[in-house]
């Protein structure tokens, strides 16, 4: 799975769970800053991920995950 | 005559099993119209449940909700932000010029359960497919504050969120909580009322096993029958009133449209039993007398009783002997639990806004399935269509298991 491919999975999550449009979903985005989702929403894109791409996302991990970018290169390496 | 210190209404909103609004909810309870039916459930023949009847919405919230903001919520979160907004926007404060500090206000809903299909379904995933499945979401969404924080994040409210919890009178008291806040003048706008989601098998299980429920499964829309001779338990619902509250100062000044007064409120508790009433209804006549007295009122002004009545065989003949012993024989009553069924900490919110409803416009719905009335009840109840009759003041009953009664007086504006 290429990144472009990840990404585009990425955006659906972050769009099922808490609502933002996939345009806005982009790599140089922070979850938290930029796209308003807060920690509850990250918890359950979390998991969604973990079972979309069958990565592990601990917590000491995902709180590293400051940008959709990290989240992309996270799961293309551990995946 | 009217002073400084007077509560008004200004505001109206509600979901229910008879309507996804205030003006569909009140035009069937005047044509008479009933909001039971039959489950369809698997769970009904899995637990062999004997009850198979509820009052289900009219009007599914997720229908009205965006989508992400209403997977954030539990049912009865979602009923209380609908009602809430509709409320909101009835009081002309949903424009975009703030009109109220957001440190003058405030925001009281309570619910009888709370989130309990969450609590339910959160279980069974935490069960079967264990931790990681279980919702970030699970604790704001079972907390029954958490209708009341909901609403009061939505309106931006800064002058204190409160849930009171008294089972079915729960509703009622928030509206006697948010009188009492704006008499004291705390603050200027009190938005307030009651959620209600819990149509499943536990909840319907526990009253059924309780014997509290009607079983009349065959004939759905004659299950609730309040003050009928033939009555047998109440019929589960579901939904949320709201009212918009506000210092009659405050209000007019701003040129509010005033739909009436909330005079008086008067909460009592039996100290009797944890769930059957008092057999004589002395707590709940205290509370009526208490709201008559907050409200400057004498027992001739009341013209018309909307009566708690959940069509228990005990429960509706105990509230009668209140009504007759606080009030008189004279009023015009209702049993709108027979349209509507009992939407437990919603159900006083609901039906407070009928009782205004009746003041504002002048006519009291009838009450459904009245065939005999039990010869215990000795009461004017209406039944087979609504009665027009102008009204000084009307009082509206709530009791809640626990033995909290609230009793709330209505004039018009």
């Amino acid at each position: 799975m290429s990144n472009e491919d990840i990404l585009k999975e990425l955006k659906a999550i972050v769009e099922e769970v808490a609502g933002v449009d996939p345009e806005e979903v982009t790599e140089e985005k922070s979850f938290v800053d930029d796209l308003d989702v807060d920690s509850l929403s990250m918890v359950e894109i979390a998991v969604q991920a973990e079972d979309k791409f069958g990565v592990k996302i601990p917590d000491d991990q995902l709180a590293n995950l400051k940008t959709v970018g990290d989240a992309v290169t996270y799961i293309a390496t551990n995946k | 005559m009217s002073t400084e210190n007077d509560v008004v209404v200004t505001g109206l909103g509600a979901t229910t099993p008879l309507g996804g609004d205030v003006t569909s909810t009140w035009q069937a309870l005047l044509d008479g119209r009933s909001g039971v039916g039959l489950l369809d459930a698997d769970w009904l023949d899995k637990f062999e449940l004997p009850v198979r009847i509820a009052a289900q919405l009219a009007v599914e919230p997720t229908e009205v909700l965006a989508r992400v903001e209403a997977r954030r919520m539990d049912r009865c979160e979602q009923v209380a932000m609908v009602a809430a907004r509709q409320a909101w926007a009835d009081a002309g404060l949903a424009g975009d010029e703030p009109q109220v500090e957001p440190e003058r206000l405030a925001v009281v809903v309570g619910t009888g359960i709370g989130g309990a299909m969450t609590m339910l379904q959160q279980d069974d995933l935490l069960e079967t497919v264990g931790l990681r499945k279980v919702s970030p979401l699970t604790v704001p969404m079972l907390m029954p504050n958490g209708p009341a924080a909901w609403v009061g994040l939505d309106l931006g409210s800064r002058g204190g969120v409160h849930a009171p919890v008294s089972a079915c009178a729960s509703g009622a008291e928030a509206l006697a909580w948010a009188w009492r806040m704006l008499r004291a003048g705390e603050v200027d706008v009190v938005v307030a009322g009651g959620a209600e989601a819990c149509i499943t098998a536990l909840p319907l299980a526990g009253f059924a096993q309780a014997r509290t429920m009607s079983t009349r499964n065959d004939e759905p829309e004659k299950a609730s029958r309040p003050f009928d001779a033939a009555r047998d338990g109440f019929v589960l619902g579901e939904g949320a009133g709201i009212m918009v509250l506000e210092r009659a100062e405050f209000a007019k000044a701003r040129g509010a449209r005033i739909h009436g007064r909330l005079a008086g409120v008067g909460t009592s508790a039996d100290a009797y039993h944890i769930t059957g009433p008092e057999p004589e209804g002395k707590g709940a006549a205290r509370a009526i007398t208490a709201a008559l007295r907050t409200a400057g009122l004498t027992p001739q002004d009341v013209g018309h009783v909307n009566a708690h009545a959940t069509s228990t065989p005990v429960g509706d003949v105990a509230e009668a002997a209140a009504i007759r012993s606080a009030v008189g024989d004279h009023p015009v009553v209702t049993a709108p639990k027979s349209a509507l069924g009992h939407l437990l900490g919603a159900a006083g919110a609901v039906e407070a806004i009928a009782t205004l409803l009746a003041v504002r416009d002048g006519v009291v719905p009838p009450t459904l399935n009245l065939d005999n009335l039990d010869p215990a009840v000795q009461l004017d109840v209406v039944a087979g269509e609504a009665r027009r009759v102008e009204l000084t003041a009307a009082v509206n009953d709530s009791f809640g298991f626990g033995g909290h009664n609230v009793a709330l007086a209505f004039t018009p504006a």
